[in-house]
């Protein structure tokens, strides 16, 4: 087994896996996967910063 | 006083080639200069529905192809040995490889939010190409680089990955258990073909403006703008038709 | 190209600009992602598991690595009865009248008894045992060579199948567990068990693997040969389906340990766990043609009907671009 010098949490442990029916996924890609579609789903509902100048664009008809 | 009706002071214009050139330089700069000048290249505004978290992926994408091309440009500093013996290489090998993981991460999320916006509408359709070719180019840039680690996952997945590139006879030519081979197309011909993709991308996209949103009626085309905003001039939008 | 997707009435922007400042963001953009990556390299560090060598496989598992050793000579293997672009020995996968493996040829010729046995045992030198049983072989017509190879193959394959299937292994076959050695007793097999048995030393003295990389000159990088000769025994696979690695444990989409791995090559994978393509002998081109397929259709997106019209069905624009909408209705 490689070393893994100065890793705090050691991943080199035969990987845990979900399955269903014939679907067969390790823990850590189901992870990866799962934070995907929350990270898509905060960065459409969260708000953007900079409303204030742009509803200032809007109606000065320029940026302030 | 003013002498009025005295013609003001001329500035001496900067001498130009005749037109029309056969120049080839000046063929290829008045091109690039129409496409992109430097105003829409690289624009200080950008049109107000530019308002989502969803539009920092694709900066993010471009982020993390710099770090995965300077951490790979340490390793290849070094050569391919290196990280298996020290622990310095050993960080420098995970941030690499950490860094692809965050790379395919941010590019997916920003690919399912182009496809949602709908970001080949007004001749956007290249734009779209691109970005496609990029993720199916970086696909191939990754199998390389597993395929060169010298250790027991290079060892299985080139002795895996060979039977499918075998099956379509790619794998006369493009040998997986070939680390030389494979070294060679990893930290130049592919990063080459990912970069040069990127930069298409990029420049079609500046060249068409951000895709704007999909009209609900008419009231919603926009407003003429009076003047641009920003501290310079914005780009003037000229995505053209379909 | 209204029958390939919906009017395009996107009209250039001619409203409002806000103030952006794209190298900032490009610059901050480096930032976070690097401090992300170091995180995570903070965090879990990567996977390095050594490489398997052929020296262990013969420590570890001889019976297995003379098995493997035993079907390179008489052309059973995997590697020997590939096809293109190793050898002639089969016509490779198809699908249809789509032939491509066979089509591009033989670009890297293997012939498994001379490259993996002979020439490697040619290397020994002061064993007059071993010099005068590859003279006797050599000499022979091929005929002959299939027969002696087939004799010593033949009980070792019946051990195997018998560990396989957990059942008392054949007599035939023994293993010493304390000097690792294998004794086969195959009647008709010539010179060739006094010729395996150096092999199997050649091995564990760790001088076989040297011996098969591509030896045309000084410098090597190509490891075809020992990579193939190694994925035609056991240790490879053992230890892949411990990390789960196999195809059917959906494996290319995994890493050792439990690191995440490729989780791109998602739809890849999944095809080869249904049908028609899970017992298909021609499953690996079935895969990449509808991998080739879906690849092409992906890039073509804008231009397929139906699927371009999606995003316009799903609102999810309207989430998107709320502020837009909100600041355009009337007051």
């Amino acid at each position: 087994m490689g070393s893994v010098m100065g890793a705090i949490i050691n991943l080199n442990n035969p990987a845990h896996t979900v399955d269903w029916h014939f679907i067969h996924l390790s823990v850590a890609n189901v992870v990866v996967i799962v934070l995907m579609l929350i990270v898509f789903l905060l960065a459409i509902l969260l708000p953007f910063p900079g409303a204030a100048e742009r509803e200032a664009a809007r109606r000065s008809g320029g940026a302030s | 006083m003013s002498s009025v009706g005295a013609p003001p002071p001329v500035t001496p214009a900067p001498p130009v080639t005749p037109a029309p050139s056969k120049s080839w330089t000046v063929k290829v700069r008045e091109k690039g200069v129409e496409a992109l000048p430097p105003e829409r290249l690289l624009p200080d505004g950008q049109p107000t529905y530019v308002a989502s978290w969803i539009y920092v992926f694709g900066v993010a994408s471009i982020a993390s192809l710099v770090v995965i091309i300077g951490s790979g440009s340490i390793l290849a500093l070094k050569g391919p040995a290196w990280w298996h013996y020290t622990s310095l290489g050993l960080f420098f090998n995970s941030i690499h490889m950490w860094s692809v993981e965050l790379f395919f991460f941010v590019m997916v999320v920003h690919l399912w939010g182009k496809y949602w916006m709908a970001a080949w509408r007004g001749g956007r359709g290249r734009v779209w190409v691109t970005g496609a070719i990029t993720f199916l180019i970086a696909v191939p840039a990754a199998l390389t680089g597993y395929v060169s680690q010298q250790n027991f996952d290079a060892q299985w997945i080139s002795t895996q990955a060979k039977d499918g590139l075998n099956s379509v006879g790619v794998g006369a030519f493009f040998n997986v258990t070939n680390f030389g081979q494979m070294y060679s197309w990893h930290i130049l011909l592919l990063p080459i073909a990912v970069v040069v993709l990127v930069s298409a991308h990029v420049l079609l996209v500046r060249n068409n403006g951000v895709v704007p949103p999909f009209e609900l009626d008419e009231k919603l085309a926009g407003a003429p703008a009076a003047s641009p905003g920003g501290d310079g001039s914005a780009p003037a939008s000229t995505g053209a038709q379909s | 190209m209204s029958f390939l997707g919906p009017k395009d009435d996107t009209k250039p922007w001619k409203g409002r600009y806000q103030p952006y400042d794209l190298i900032k963001e490009a610059c901050i953009a480096v930032g976070v992602i690097t401090l992300l990556a170091v995180l995570l390299t903070v965090l879990f560090s990567s996977p390095d598991d050594k490489p398997s060598t052929i020296g262990q496989w013969s420590h570890d598992l001889p019976a297995n690595f003379m098995t493997a050793a035993a079907t390179e000579l008489n052309g059973t293997s995997g590697t020997a009865g590939y096809g293109p672009p190793y050898n002639h020995n089969s016509k490779g996968t198809q699908a249809w009248f789509l032939r491509p493996q066979k089509w591009l040829g033989v670009s890297h010729p293997i012939n498994t008894p001379d490259d993996f046995v002979v020439k490697p045992l040619e290397t020994i030198s002061n064993d007059p045992a071993l010099q005068s049983a590859l003279a006797e072989y050599k000499a022979a017509p091929q005929k002959q060579k299939q027969e002696w190879a087939d004799a010593y193959a033949k009980p070792l394959e019946e051990y195997a199948t018998a560990e396989e299937e957990k059942k008392t292994p054949p007599s035939t076959v023994t293993v010493d567990s304390n000097t690792g050695t294998v004794t086969v007793k195959a009647s008709g097999a010539g010179p060739v068990p006094v010729m395996m048995t150096s092999l199997l030393g050649l091995a564990k003295s760790g001088g076989l693997e040297g011996g098969l990389v591509t030896s045309r000159q000084f410098f090597q990088t190509d490891y075809t040969k020992p990579l193939l000769f190694m994925a035609d025994g056991g240790l490879l696979s053992e230890r892949a389906q411990a990390q789960h690695l196999l195809g059917e444990q959906w494996g290319m989409m995994n890493e050792t340990g439990s690191y995440p791995g490729q989780p791109w090559l998602w739809l890849y994978a999944m095809w080869y766990q249904v049908e028609p393509f899970k017992a298909s002998e021609n499953a690996d081109i079935l895969v990449m043609l509808v991998m080739g397929v879906l690849s092409l259709a992906f890039i073509c997106i804008p231009f397929i009907p139906v699927i371009n019209r999606i995003p316009r069905w799903i609102p999810i624009y309207r989430l998107i671009w709320r502020e837009h909408y909100r600041s355009a209705e009337p007051s």
